[in-house]
């Protein structure tokens, strides 16, 4: 009989192979459901997984989306997979999503149409400020009364949207166009636009604030006691009680960072690719952010490959499925 | 010789690493306490799962009544009058003892039913018991009857007994050894599973001593000594400990009148909780598990907090304090759970180094951990403790029992404190690593640490403690001084039978 034993050291290959092998089996099993569908498959996972970067005539246009894509899930994803590994389940980092774009937007409309270098950096304040604030409800309500962030996280996230679609057609309307919903176009307001990098890269400050936030959730995950708190709460929460760690700080921590980084993200959102506030703005990265978070938890580095991936994926399900079928 | 009633043929098991049973054999005669003796990982649980259908043996053979038995899971084993106690008891305690006893059985009766038998069971074997109690409710003892009585339903032939006294008083033991001769006398034979040399010699007919998963002998205990089966057991000649004789300091850790509520709703509160310990003195803490020992050492170490005037260390109010900042003043812990709670299982040593030594050692500046530090930190416990491991990158979950606790109570020595809590420091550790612990114990208290160390096990109280008090349902005894304390005072401390009667007196 067969039986499975835990390995006394995980296996250093196998973590780093992991992802790999799980992409690899994805194309293989892709390819025999696409055979089976009387498709060529080599065609089929061609146009999947290689055209999009490498084609000559999609590539320049789909690279830069790739980043586009990928920016607010690893921007989301890094702060939600701290939580998690203190076992803190913040399931509503969409709704933080959205009331950072709100907040952000709220800064930009409220200056229009003045110029001023301050204002964009006064709107990423606002960002982080409104998806922080929105995350601490559910914080207080866990650790005043004990309630279960998982649930109330997510219908905040319900809230939310209800908020933005009272926003959209009401408070933050564009005055100028009457009988239309949604707010101005904040790529027209050149204080406030989150605007390209370098042009036809598709690096905006969103790209950039999620290299920095990467970087930062490395060095204190290895590197910081807040980081080896987090591990030794989700491992072992006795433990971490004898370390003298207190459980309600880090809820409020580990909400607190992944509320406020969503809230970036919805602002470097609200402000650059998507330009304004409108009913359907939020379309659901708090929580593909989550599946990211999940793949590589234990490494931040992992989850700029697993953002890369999903936010490859999220971009090839809206251009290429048509495509695909006529393969 | 009576007539055998389990006869086990050349039994052998292999784990991967490890041959925990090889080529056993022995028998168990009809009627007869037999004793199964060795240290932890000598091999015994191995055994008695195989005889109770929980592992199947690699090799060998067994006759139960001169007929071939292999049972091939607990419920066979049982439907052919085979029944086990756990050291560990399966119990819910949410439910009451009926609904228990149910739980176990294969087509029990009618609760109300039931519950008469066991009414009837426990008056028959002196082990009272209210069948619509609910189990949290109930002390370790009481427990213990729960699973006894759901074996003796069942009318067993052979009932094997994992450790049985380790949660009792020395008076509830004499009471059960009482049920066990009686069970005995009535033909049904026990196999007892034991480290406690005394016991054995005062309970059974005959014993197999276990040593590295192989029989070493099998023997009448009574015509032995305890010194002769101890040494049988370990395979080498123990020394305890030496105590150089000292005066105390000043007093350095006192507790008045302490009552703290349990976090644990089955838990057991501390009422009205008092004593004060000197540098220098070992003061032992013996109790029944679960009579608020764990709550004790978590209002010590800081993990449940206090009125902050009614814990006081070196004359500083610290009731209020963490974890934390008690170890900046000097006094340090480890609980008695190890994996979990003295250390995280699936994080390196060098990561565990640093779960309680970060203040005392300063390994941290600004908040960032110096790795470096903290593995020297690690490796210096590691060499001064004997702690066997390839090195400081192993998982603490990797290590043996008596490697981690060598690990853990090292630690917590390292930092040099003024003042260390130890809740059963040698709990499931080898007699050689538990020789060193107690050592290392005394050692410190030696250079003037004040050391307090809560245990089940009264011989290593008697070993190592100047002063003895006892706790009893969240209640401390008096302290006093443990020279000239008899067994049976201690027992008294510990609360007597908590009301267990002889069957004898229920019957008159």
């Amino acid at each position: 009989m067969i039986r499975l034993e835990k390995r006394k050291e995980p296996s250093t290959f196998w973590r780093i192979a992991n992802p790999f092998l799980a992409v690899l089996l994805t194309m293989i099993a892709g390819g025999i459901m696409f055979a089976m569908l009387g498709k060529d498959p080599v065609a089929a996972i061609r146009l999947i997984f290689f055209d999009p970067i490498f084609s000559e005539t999609f590539g320049s246009y789909s690279r830069p989306q790739l980043l586009i894509k990928s920016a607010p899930l690893i921007l989301i994803a890094v702060g939600l997979a701290i939580g998690f590994k203190a076992n803190i389940w913040n399931i509503g980092a969409e709704g933080q999503y959205i009331i950072g774009a709100l907040f952000g937007a709220g800064v930009a409309l409220w200056f229009f149409p003045q110029p001023g270098w301050y204002i964009f950096p006064l709107m990423v304040l606002a960002g982080a400020f409104g998806g922080f604030l929105w995350a601490m409800i559910p914080a207080i309500l866990k650790t005043r009364f004990n309630t279960n962030e998982i649930l109330v996280s997510l219908l905040l996230v319900y809230v939310a949207e209800k908020i933005l679609a009272a926003m959209a057609l009401g408070l933050m309307r564009n005055p100028d166009i009457p009988g239309f919903p949604g707010s101005r176009d904040l790529r027209r307001y050149e204080a406030a636009h989150n605007a390209e990098l370098f042009a036809g890269t598709g690096i905006h400050w969103g790209v950039v604030a999620a290299m920095i936030a990467v970087i930062f959730a490395y060095a204190m995950m290895k590197r910081h006691m807040l980081g080896y708190h987090v591990q030794l709460a989700g491992q072992a929460p006795r433990a971490a009680r004898f370390a003298g760690i207190s459980p309600t700080r880090l809820v409020v921590i580990c909400l607190g960072i992944s509320g406020m980084l969503a809230g970036l993200a919805g602002m470097f959102e609200v402000s650059g690719p998507g330009g304004q506030v409108r009913i359907e703005f939020a379309s659901g990265y708090g929580f593909t952010a989550i599946i990211v978070a999940f793949f590589r938890s234990t490494n931040p580095i992992g989850i700029v490959f697993a953002g890369l991936l999903l936010g490859f994926d999220l971009y090839r399900w809206r251009v290429k499925s048509d495509d695909v079928a006529t393969a | 010789m009576r007539k055998p009633l389990l006869s086990l043929d050349g039994l052998t098991k292999a784990y991967p690493g490890v041959l925990a049973n090889d080529d056993i054999s022995f028998e168990i005669g009809e009627g007869q306490v037999h004793a199964l003796l060795g240290e932890n990982g000598a091999g015994k649980s191995t055994l008695v799962k195989m005889i109770y259908g929980l592992v199947k043996p690699d090799k060998g053979l067994m006759r139960l009544r001169g007929e071939d038995y292999a049972p091939a899971q607990p419920s066979e084993a049982r439907q052919q009058g085979v029944a086990m106690v756990f050291q560990h008891f399966s119990l819910f305690d949410a439910l009451d003892v009926a609904e228990n006893v149910a739980l176990g059985m294969e087509n029990p009766p009618k609760l109300r039913d039931l519950a008469q038998r066991i009414r009837d069971v426990s008056e028959e074997y002196g082990l009272p018991l209210d069948p619509t109690r609910l189990v949290g409710d109930l002390s370790a003892g009481e427990r213990q009857r729960v699973e006894i009585v759901r074996c003796l339903l069942q009318d067993p032939k052979l009932l094997i007994m994992d450790e049985p006294t380790s949660v009792l008083t020395p008076q509830e033991v004499e009471v059960l050894f009482q049920t066990l001769r009686q069970l005995s006398a009535e033909g049904t034979a026990i196999l007892y599973i034991s480290h406690k040399l005394d016991e054995i010699r005062a309970l059974c007919d005959e014993a197999t001593i276990l040593r590295g998963g192989r029989k070493i002998a099998t023997c009448d205990p009574r015509e032995k000594s305890s010194r002769e089966l101890a040494e049988l057991m370990v395979g080498q000649v123990l020394t305890p400990p030496e105590r150089a004789e000292r005066s105390f300091g000043d007093v350095v850790l006192q507790v008045e009148n302490l009552s703290l509520a349990s976090n644990n709703p089955f838990g057991t509160s501390l009422k009205d909780i008092s004593f004060s310990l000197r540098a220098g003195e070992v003061l032992g803490i013996a109790g029944v598990a679960g009579n608020g020992q764990d709550e004790l050492l978590l209002m010590l170490s800081g993990e449940l907090l206090a009125p902050s005037e009614q814990v006081k260390l070196k004359a500083q109010a610290i009731g209020h304090l963490g974890p934390n900042a008690r170890r900046r003043l000097g006094l340090v812990a480890a609980p008695e759970e190890r994996l979990g709670h003295a250390a995280a299982p699936e994080m390196s040593l060098m990561e565990n180094a640093l779960l309680s030594g970060s203040e005392r050692k300063n390994l941290t500046r600004f908040g960032f951990i110096n790795w470096r530090e903290t593995g020297e930190f690690a490796k210096q416990i590691i060499s001064r403790f004997d702690v066997r491991t390839p090195g400081t990158h192993v998982l603490a979950r990797a290590l043996s029992g008596g490697n981690l606790q060598k690990f853990v109570i090292g630690r917590e020595i390292e930092l040099n404190p003024d003042v260390i809590i130890v809740n059963q420091p040698t709990w499931g550790v080898d007699a050689a690593a538990a020789a060193f612990i107690r050592q290392a114990l005394l050692d410190l208290a030696a250079k003037g640490a004040a050391v307090l160390v809560i245990s089940q096990d009264l011989d290593e109280l008697l070993e190592v403690a100047d002063s003895f008090a006892a706790l009893n349902e969240g209640r401390l005894t008096p302290v006093r001084s443990s020279k000239g304390l008899s067994v049976e005072e201690i027992g008294l401390m510990m609360g007597g039978a908590h009301d267990m009667h002889p069957a004898h007196e229920v019957s008159a």
